[in-house]
């Protein structure tokens, strides 16, 4: 089946099978590698991109589902050179350990700012819950998401 | 994990899903957030041949007070229901439950149609729906009919809705201040509940205490007579035959039902 959808703000059209995941997509046909395969059962939150500006997991929705739609991954965050505030956020809090993790965390950080762009501390914990980090380096990483808050990344999220 | 091969159709209008159910019977499945759907395709559990998107319908989304009660379109996502004011102000047990449902991104997809659909006795929403007395409108090829939440469930995983027939709006009595609530007993962060217990206005729904959601008849009835909640609480698990699991036995589930009641009695969450 035909789709056409926006991914980091290029359109382009693509021949897909319907059972394609959206994950697969993103790796395999527009070979945007940063969204990982971890649990691959909408666990873990490796996977994690914006679908029209809102969190989700890509491995649990079907690229046909996203027909028509606008997708962002960690390769659409910076601009010109310069890193997205929440991606300067997490290597200025070094908020990573083996980095796994890192490109969903920091895409459900972008998601999770874009609703919410001074969440406490609490808030922050709460609105990663659906990402593991299996390092277990959660400390740091809402350091960077408080960091992130606090240079005003709510206002680039999800763009 | 890549689930079998199917036909992917997006449905035009409700009408034209119901058109499509007719034509493909019981090798279509209609498909929204997809996410109970989904994974259990991706574990091959389930092979449907044509998935029915209803998730993009405009006549299945949107949030309105009806009268006394408020209509939710089936395709509403978590997410939405739990941030409406409109649904926080007129039945804050269905926002919050809405909320508990996995984590954010499940929350961005997965839909309360979906989600009451799938029936998962151990999920937040039917046990939600059942506490507060709600209903659901199914939409056929002969029209809308509606069947309340203890007449909806109708066994482990099954509804009575019909093969030719698709949720079209949830309803819920609107009740801005009721008392309330919630309690969700579980292993670990984002899991089903291994108990839950959803009480408002004199209705005491279980979670994960039998095949379908539950009524606590006997603690209701006492709590009707006078009873106090800790007293009504100790009548929660009567009549029930939990299944048990790595996470619980049935006498543990039993008492975990007597303890949330009590719980859900006397606080919010």
């Amino acid at each position: 089946m035909q789709v056409e959808l926006t991914v980091n703000g290029r359109r382009r059209t693509d021949e897909v099978e319907p059972r394609l995941l959206l994950v697969h997509y993103l790796r395999e046909v527009c070979g945007l590698r940063a969204a990982n395969v971890g649990c691959d059962t909408t666990s873990c939150g490796a996977c994690t991109v914006l679908l029209n500006g809102t969190s989700v997991k890509s491995c649990t929705v079907l690229t046909v589902q996203a027909n028509g739609q606008q997708v962002t991954t960690a390769e659409g965050l910076a601009s010109n050179g310069d890193l997205h505030p929440v991606q300067a956020a997490f290597r200025q809090e070094h908020g990573l350990q083996c980095g796994f993790c890192t490109p969903g965390m920091v895409m459900a950080t972008v998601g999770l700012l874009s609703e919410n762009p001074h969440p406490t501390e609490t808030e922050v914990r709460e609105g990663l819950e659906g990402n593991f980090c299996r390092c277990t380096g959660y400390h740091n990483i809402v350091r960077a998401v408080l960091a992130a808050a606090e240079a005003g990344a709510g206002a680039e999220a999800g763009a | 994990m890549i689930p079998a091969p199917f036909d992917y159709v997006a449905a035009q209008s409700p009408a034209h899903a119901l058109d499509l159910l007719d034509r493909h019977g019981d090798e279509a499945k209609l498909l929204a957030g997809g996410h109970s759907l989904l994974p259990m395709m991706k574990l091959r559990l389930a092979t449907p041949s044509v998935l029915i998107d209803i998730g993009r319908l405009a006549e299945l989304t949107g949030i309105r007070a009806e009268g006394d009660e408020l209509v939710i379109g089936a395709a509403t996502p978590h997410a939405v229901l739990a941030s409406s004011e409109l649904v926080r102000a007129d039945a804050p047990l269905l926002a919050h439950s809405a909320a508990q449902v996995g984590d954010p991104q499940i929350r961005h997809r997965g839909t309360i149609g979906g989600s009451l659909a799938h029936a998962d006795p151990a999920a937040d929403l039917p046990m939600a729906l059942l506490a507060l007395g709600g209903s659901v409108d199914l939409l056929g090829r002969d029209g809308t009919r509606n069947v309340v939440a203890d007449d909806f469930f109708t066994g482990f995983f099954e509804t009575s809705l019909a093969e030719d027939e698709l949720i079209a709006a949830v309803r819920v009595p609107r009740r801005p201040g009721q008392g309330w609530g919630y309690q969700k007993f579980v292993r670990r962060a984002n899991d089903w509940a291994v108990v839950g217990v959803a009480a408002v206005d004199g209705r005491i729904a279980l979670a994960n205490m039998g095949s379908v959601p539950l009524r606590a008849h006997a603690a209701e009835r006492a709590l009707a007579e006078g009873a106090g909640p800790a007293e009504a609480a100790e009548l929660a698990a009567d009549d029930t035959e939990p299944s048990e699991d790595v996470h619980a036995d049935r006498d543990y589930r039993r008492h975990l039902a007597r303890v949330l009641t009590r719980r859900a009695l006397t606080r919010r969450t």
